[in-house]
């Protein structure tokens, strides 16, 4: 029932709050002097302070922007290749190897290269959350295509449907269901990326705004932007599962199996 | 005993056979499934397939709908070597619930056949509702096929084969799933839209009853590998009637024939 389900949603927050509270209350009692742990209440002062000033949403969008642009491109590029291979064997076969030695490469070590060719900045970041969304959306999305239903592609041969509206008509809506779990597995991704990159060197979003509150000694303004960077993710998982859901209904579940 | 194999010959005076198999092997995985299959089916004719399971009756359908290429021989459609489907040559396959786009309406199903045969939008809402008003899914327009009995879902895929206004209608076991009821209102419908249509149909079932009731000609295929071992023209009048078609002395006639002939290819 929808009332017992809400008592085990509170009966599930006691634990977190509990400790918060006690570790409220030991940081208040010890005067706590930390360079990384702040108390709660400093954290949630100093969240608040970072609204009023606008320093956190300026951030936020910069982050952002970064992640979604490079996921925009990235799961365009791999859902292209991930049809083209999931529907050409010969293809498939002739870029397995490329494919299979590129994908290992961490997102991340290209950061070096990034950084020379394109320097600091929106580009660099997006080219490297590109590069890192491209990957699952091909893996899955070729997958996706190469489980459709055999007879479906049969009743398209014998429509005599044209390549392009074969692949319109018939392959991206049969595979839709899968490659949206694929695209909602990039879009936690894309925001990992794009925070780690900021953290490591590119100075903008809210990667660089930890860096910056860990510099200046502020360990309540750091936890603050991690603990809204943890609420921005969880914001995206959810908006993402109410749009699957709301899209592809019990279709969206035989894709999650998958 | 059983009828010696015998063989299509095309008979000078006769019309052209609208799709003729002509020496036809066809090896999958090393393996010979059909094996110099010579085949005649005049234009109009309703022919029906019958035998053991495994005896390549799909599989003879297949290469008449130019889904496979024949190992060697060769299959003609009008004339014309057939090297791919054809628009002309429509699909009911056994398995509606798979053939039918679950995320499209039962008109949006139909509608793909129209797209494929390139018809502007505008014509298409006029010629759905008259194609699904004539396999008897008036007033279902909206209703995708997740929501439609199984009896419903092949009606739709034979309105969506309709609407390619086939000149050949290939039926793969088309209510071997349905029920027995659902089954004899379908053959009837069939009958009557085949009659309508002057469309010319290869019917395989492994329900000779079916074949009988349905076909002018019924063949019946050896396994292993797959060759005509039968064939019996059926001098049944038309309309047929399910209670009369079905006491008819002829009816019994064939009926014990093809039954004596699957019984041996078991054995």
């Amino acid at each position: 029932m929808t009332t017992d389900k809400a008592k085990e949603k509170v009966k599930a927050l006691i634990l977190p709050l509990a400790v918060l509270l006690a570790f409220e209350a030991w940081a208040r009692a010890t005067h706590l002097q930390s360079d990384s742990l702040a108390p709660p209440s400093e954290i949630i002062m100093a969240l608040a302070g970072a609204f009023a000033d606008f320093s956190i949403l300026a951030a936020t969008r910069d982050t952002l922007f970064s992640a979604f642009a490079g996921l925009a491109i990235g799961a365009v590029i791999g859902l292209a290749l991930g049809i083209a291979f999931g529907i050409s064997d010969t293809l498939n076969r002739l870029m397995e190897v490329t494919v299979e030695a590129i994908r290992p490469i961490p997102s991340i070590a290209l950061l070096p290269i990034a950084l020379i060719a394109l320097g600091f900045g929106y580009r660099m970041e997006i080219v490297i959350v590109a590069f890192a969304c491209v990957w699952p959306i091909l893996i899955l999305s070729r997958a996706a295509v190469r489980s459709i239903e055999p007879r479906l592609m049969e009743v398209s041969r014998a429509l005599r449907l044209p390549a392009a509206q074969r692949v319109w008509k018939i392959i991206i809506p049969a595979a839709l269901p899968r490659i949206f779990v694929a695209f909602r597995l990039s879009a936690g991704i894309a925001l990992i990326v794009a925070v780690t990159v900021e953290i490591a060197i590119n100075p903008l979003g809210l990667g660089a705004g930890i860096m910056l509150a860990q510099q200046a000694l502020r360990p309540d303004l750091m936890l603050a932007y991690l603990v809204w960077i943890g609420a921005i993710g969880y914001a995206l998982n959810i908006l993402l599962v109410v749009a699957q859901h709301r899209l592809f209904g019990r279709a969206a579940l035989s894709g999650d199996s998958a | 005993m059983v009828n010696a194999a015998k063989r299509f010959e095309v008979i000078p005076g006769q019309p052209r056979p609208q799709i003729a198999f002509t020496g036809v092997t066809l090896q999958l995985g090393g393996k010979t499934i059909i094996e110099n299959l010579s085949l005649g089916v005049r234009p109009g004719e309703f022919l029906c397939v019958v035998g053991a399971s495994g005896c390549g009756k799909t599989t003879a359908l297949r290469l008449a709908a130019g889904l496979y290429q024949p190992t060697s021989g060769r299959v003609d459609f009008d004339g014309q070597l057939m090297l791919h489907p054809r628009r002309e040559i429509a699909i009911v396959f056994q398995d509606y619930g798979k053939a039918l786009l679950p995320w499209r309406t039962a008109a949006g199903n139909v509608s793909l056949a129209l797209e494929a045969g390139g018809m502007p939008s505008a014509e298409r809402p006029a010629r759905i509702e008259e194609l699904l008003r004539t396999v008897g899914l008036p007033g279902h327009a909206g209703k995708y096929p997740a929501e439609m009995s199984g009896g419903m879902q092949q009606r739709l895929q034979i309105a969506r084969c309709l609407a390619q206004e086939p000149k050949t209608l290939l039926m793969d076991e088309p209510f071997g799933a349905l029920d027995a009821m659902t089954r004899q209102g379908l053959q009837d419908e069939v009958l009557a839209l085949v009659a309508a249509s002057g469309a010319t149909v290869i019917f395989v079932t492994h329900d000779l009853d079916e074949a009988i009731y349905l076909g002018d000609r019924v063949i019946g295929l050896l396994p292993h590998p797959g060759r005509i071992g039968i064939e019996l023209a059926v001098n049944l009048p038309r309309p047929r009637d399910q209670l009369s078609t079905r006491e008819h002395p002829e009816f019994l006639r064939l009926r014990r024939q093809l039954f004596d002939f699957i019984k041996a290819t078991e054995q």
